[in-house]
């Protein structure tokens, strides 16, 4: 297998404080890499560095001419911003047609939908009207244009109901498998962590554990990670 | 020689207020319609220095408000947490050592504007500025689009934001310094801000935004033209009056929508 992205001692300073200490792993391709860790634990730092958003030291390399996509983290469009969907996706594809075939991607059309019904709700709709869950998936499907290699996404299934979670990482497996991508993802949901990753990364300052979820999530690591008082369900108290 | 052909009277304030419209477009959307406002303050005290050495008042504004501008720019990119306050008493305190060093008699006028009294020279450059502003603008459309969703997103993207950011601050000082002749310090807020904000409030495309807001700010400064003539009064703050009218106009037709 070859090396997409490959992170060595790397460390993050801000305003004086250690945001992260000399991490290093690597990504290879094919491969879903969860970010764990709690609130603070510097999973989205992480992911801007990686990206080259933010100073860091250390060294991240990423496979020549590999593409990226990314999904940021909570997006608060408030309703009366004036720009709508189609528009959004107007900023990177003028072709509706590639924009058809990216929402159909992540299920906002296509099988059981109407194009025009798409049109009507999805692509002439403010951003700001979405629900979550529909925000979510438009931000992927911008993401999925362009044909990135690997995507980024930081908290996939913040602003999404809990029913709504599964369908979203049952989709990006889909994904995954159709478009040959590699994924990493920030998380909280130790559970579904478990069942959709191939490596998990636990991330508290520094690396508290790396390797296949199997192996490495017990309950001594997410004792470690979020403190005693959490255990193995304790995605719940979030809710 | 001042501008004393009413049709070039209209062509220059209806391409000033297009500008000042467009530019304010983005401003409206980034939350910073504030910081439109206050900017335009800076701009007093410049003035009062390029008319003591003789100089056009457009130039003196366009040098304060650079070094403003520069200054807004910097404090963005480099603090977690936008210092709002110091932007508020930065540009107070410029405004009130402006009012100080400002000659009685150019006060008003650099206050509330003065466009009768621009030179024709200044009245065409300001035209030819107005719609290079609209051009450098509508070329970098799609990063400051993908950066008021998010910045995060626009950087991803690939977009060298502090580059674009620093352009587009650049356009508002060029466009403020402009205006400032038109509609005086104390209003140039107005005519940045005021045409959007009418647009945002019946938009429901990027596209509509846009166009309604240039078209907004272009009707107001007519309609101001207009009545401060026909009743011998102050062109400045009559074409402010007006675009608060049709901001008012804008918010009765969102509130009848709603229902």
């Amino acid at each position: 297998m070859t090396d997409i992205l490959n992170v060595k001692n790397l460390s993050i300073i801000r305003n004086d404080h250690s945001i992260i200490d000399d991490l290093s792993f690597d990504v290879q391709k094919g491969e879903t890499l969860a970010i764990i860790g709690p609130n603070g634990a510097g999973k989205t730092t992480l992911l801007r560095a990686i990206l080259g958003l933010i100073q860091y030291k250390g060294t991240v390399t990423w496979k020549r001419g590999v593409k990226i996509g990314y999904v940021p983290q909570r997006l608060f469009i408030e309703n009366d911003v004036p720009l709508t969907t189609k528009e959004f996706f107007n900023i990177k594809q003028k072709d509706t047609t590639k924009i058809i075939n990216v929402l159909e991607a992540v299920g906002l059309s296509g099988k059981s939908t109407e194009l025009k019904d798409t049109e009507k709700h999805i692509l002439n709709n403010k951003l700001g009207n979405l629900s979550g869950g529909e925000l979510q998936r438009v931000l992927i499907a911008w993401s999925l244009l362009g044909d990135p290699d690997i995507l980024l996404y930081d908290e996939p299934t913040s602003g999404v109901d809990i029913a709504g979670e599964e369908t979203v990482y049952t989709m990006l497996e889909k994904l995954k498998k159709d478009r040959g991508l590699t994924i990493i993802l920030i998380s909280h949901e130790i559970e579904i962590v478990r069942h959709f990753t191939t490596t998990v990364l636990c991330l508290n300052k520094e690396k508290v554990c790396y390797g296949a979820p199997q192996e490495v999530i017990t309950q001594k690591t997410i004792d470690k990670l979020f403190g005693e008082e959490v255990g193995f369900y304790g995605h719940n108290h979030k809710f | 020689m001042i501008i004393d052909n009413p049709f070039v009277l209209i062509i220059v304030s209806s391409l000033i207020a297009a500008a000042s419209a467009y530019v304010g477009s983005f401003m409206v959307l980034k939350r910073m319609s504030l910081v439109g406002d206050a900017l335009s303050h800076v701009a007093l005290p410049g003035m009062a220095i390029a008319i003591a050495f003789g100089v056009s008042p457009i130039i003196g504004a366009f040098v304060a408000l650079t070094v403003a501008i520069v200054g807004i720019w910097y404090m963005e990119e480099t603090s977690e947490n936008y210092p709002e306050a110091l932007v508020g008493i930065f540009f107070t305190a410029s405004l009130a050592i402006g009012v100080l060093i400002t000659s009685e008699a150019e006060l008003l006028e650099a206050l509330f504007g003065s466009i009768e009294k621009m030179s024709l020279i200044e009245g065409i450059t300001s035209g030819i500025l107005s719609i290079f502003i609209i051009l450098i603008a509508r070329r970098y459309i799609k990063p400051l689009l993908i950066s008021v969703v998010s910045k995060e997103l626009a950087l991803s993207t690939g977009f060298n934001m502090k580059k674009i950011n620093l352009l587009y601050y650049f356009l508002v000082g060029v466009v403020v310094s402009l205006g400032v002749r038109f509609v005086g310090t104390l209003l140039m807020g107005a005519l940045v801000v005021v045409p959007a904000a009418s647009a945002k409030n019946i938009s429901q495309s990027f596209k509509s935004y846009y166009l309604l807001s240039v078209a907004i700010g272009v009707v107001s400064s007519l309609l101001g033209i207009f009545i401060a003539k026909s009743l011998s009064l102050e062109i400045g703050p009559i074409v402010v009056i007006a675009s608060i009218f049709m901001y008012l106009v804008t918010y009765v037709i969102k509130l009848v929508r709603g229902k």
